[in-house]
């Protein structure tokens, strides 16, 4: 009984500091960040490895999230006889939620993964040692950027997640099942407001991206050096980002949505 | 020893938690020689290097490099120092994701404004310097364990710094490689014209090249001298390690209970 007294202690007190350690990061980051933004190209680099690689994922989901919300929103509404609304179904459905929150979950897994284990593995061979040690801070040259390229990918991403989600309801609502395409698209922009949906859901992206990419650069950065380290590196930015996006979803949505 | 001393250290102690790694070492790093750490794995000769470098704070004593005392600058004074010196990791830790060009331009690139044109120049010197000029295009995947040290050596040197400080060099390395590494240890140390701190378990080839030794044996420094008075040493340590004796002054046992109450023992696991 003292001993499970003990084990709970140990790991609520290991948990509270390394929360502790990972806001003294972010604040790191931030502050170097200016010296990380003087050498754009690092930046840039990442963003093109954080999400341009991350495009094909993204785009392939999204069609395929799309094309079977176009499906389902049509059984539902045409039993209300209100088929015409799919367009409106499709466009909210994305914007407001399944575009920020899937392309941020597909982000984790493909694009945050990767970043925990590059930034895991320069650590175990001693690269980022080595930088310090050659007077080149290693949050402003190797963390700082791609913290920075994962936040600025993510709202492009779940734009174009959105985009091509929208396009899929399309060729399942209209091409294949034939509801009117005027109804389709005009119903769509007589409902969706840019403030309140495409804006907040702009938002939503932006703060997935700034948790995943933490939650990233940290696990690989306080990684233990070694295969298995790494490894349980990847597999925690993976799990504590899908359940960061999810719990901050429910408390954005909260926000924005209050007083409906 | 000469009074003029790049690296000056006294009565340093360092421990991890409670763990004592360091206990009250003091030693003198003239300028201008090639000194060696020598000790056994786990002795504290690495931890001696970090501390050096800034990278660990020590628990209590003085430790000057170039007269300045490194545990008491700030990130700034630490990072400007750092720019003069130069260090060579166990495994290289070259950069894989840039070429051994890259790597060795690497420095060059961070810390100075020099046009593309000359750092080609000055990368091509440092790698034709350790026989690697022909090779500046690989990738260090593509290098074998010694090229490798190479390249990392031509990176250390690319500032051309007033200390060097290699942590162990010829650590898995063929005989060959290791007679190079050696060689080119001691040929730029003297062209240029800097100082060099050698931490290895390699005597043998530590020996041929050196000015000095300090031997290092749980923390403590418990012999040292040039490498003639070293080899003419009776002291047990130096002998059991120089001859590579298993047992000795260093143990060649784990503290364990005697054999034969560990077999008797019932109910034992493991």
């Amino acid at each position: 009984m003292i001993a499970l007294i003990r084990g709970t202690g140990h790991r609520v007190n290991n948990g509270l500091q390394r929360l502790g350690f990972a806001a003294r990061f972010f604040v790191m980051i931030l502050i170097y960040s200016g010296q990380s933004f003087r050498r754009i190209h690092l930046t840039i680099r990442e963003i093109y490895f954080a999400g341009f690689q991350s495009l094909l994922i993204i785009l392939v989901s999204g069609l395929f999230i799309g094309m079977v919300l176009g499906m389902q929103g049509y059984e539902t509404l045409q039993r209300y006889g209100s088929s015409e609304a799919l367009g409106v179904l499709v466009a909210l459905s994305l914007t407001r939620e399944l575009g920020p929150v899937v392309a941020a979950l597909l982000f984790a897994s493909r694009a945050g993964s990767s970043i925990t284990a590059e930034i895991g593995l320069m650590k175990a061979t001693e690269q980022l040692t080595a930088m310090d040690m050659m007077a080149v801070n290693p949050i402003a040259r190797v963390v700082a950027p791609r913290f920075w390229g994962g936040v600025i990918s993510m709202p492009l991403l779940a734009a174009l997640f959105s985009a091509i989600g929208v396009f899929g309801g399309y060729l399942v609502g209209v091409v294949l099942i034939g509801v009117d395409e005027g109804a389709f698209w005009s119903q769509m922009q007589g409902s969706v407001d840019f403030r309140f949906d495409i804006w907040n859901g702009v938002v939503k992206s932006f703060v997935f991206g700034v948790a995943v990419s933490l939650i990233a650069v940290f696990e690989g950065y306080d990684a233990v050096p070694t295969a298995e380290g790494v490894s349980s590196s990847i597999k925690r930015t993976v799990v504590y980002s899908a359940l960061a996006i999810l719990a901050l979803d429910f408390v954005l949505t909260s926000f924005m949505f209050r007083g409906l | 020893m000469p009074a003029e001393s790049l690296v000056n250290i006294t009565d340093i102690n360092f421990a991890y938690d409670d763990r004592a790694i360091l206990k009250g070492i003091t030693m003198a790093i003239p300028r201008g020689e090639l000194i060696a750490i020598m000790g056994n794995s786990g002795c504290g000769k690495t931890t001696l290097l970090r501390l050096i470098g800034g990278q660990l704070k020590p628990t209590s004593g003085k430790l000057l490099v170039d007269g300045q005392s490194v545990p008491d600058m700030d990130h700034s004074e630490l990072y400007a120092m750092r720019r003069r010196m130069g260090m060579l990791f166990q495994f290289g830790a070259l950069f894989t994701d840039i070429s051994v060009f890259d790597n060795v331009a690497y420095l060059m690139r961070e810390h100075t404004d020099l046009p593309e044109e000359m750092i080609r120049d000055m990368v091509m010197m440092k790698l034709n310097a350790v026989g690697l000029r022909g090779a500046h295009d690989l990738m260090p995947s593509e290098l074998s364990g010694g090229m490798a040290r190479r390249v990392a050596l031509a990176r250390a040197i690319a500032l051309d710094p007033m200390l060097i400080m290699y942590d162990e060099p010829f650590a898995g390395l063929d005989p060959i490689s290791m007679g190079v590494i050696g060689q080119l240890i001691r040929k730029l140390n003297d062209a240029l014209g800097a100082t060099t701190l050698l931490v290895t378990h390699d005597v043998q080839e530590a020996m041929q090249i050196v000015d000095y030794v300090y031997f290092v044996s749980d923390g403590q420094i418990v012999a040292q001298g040039t490498p003639d008075e070293i080899r003419a040493s009776s002291d047990p340590f130096v002998h059991q390690f120089v001859f590579g004796e298993a047992d000795g002054p260093v143990h060649f046992h784990y503290p364990a209970l005697p054999f034969d109450q560990e077999l008797m023992r019932e109910g034992a696991s493991g």
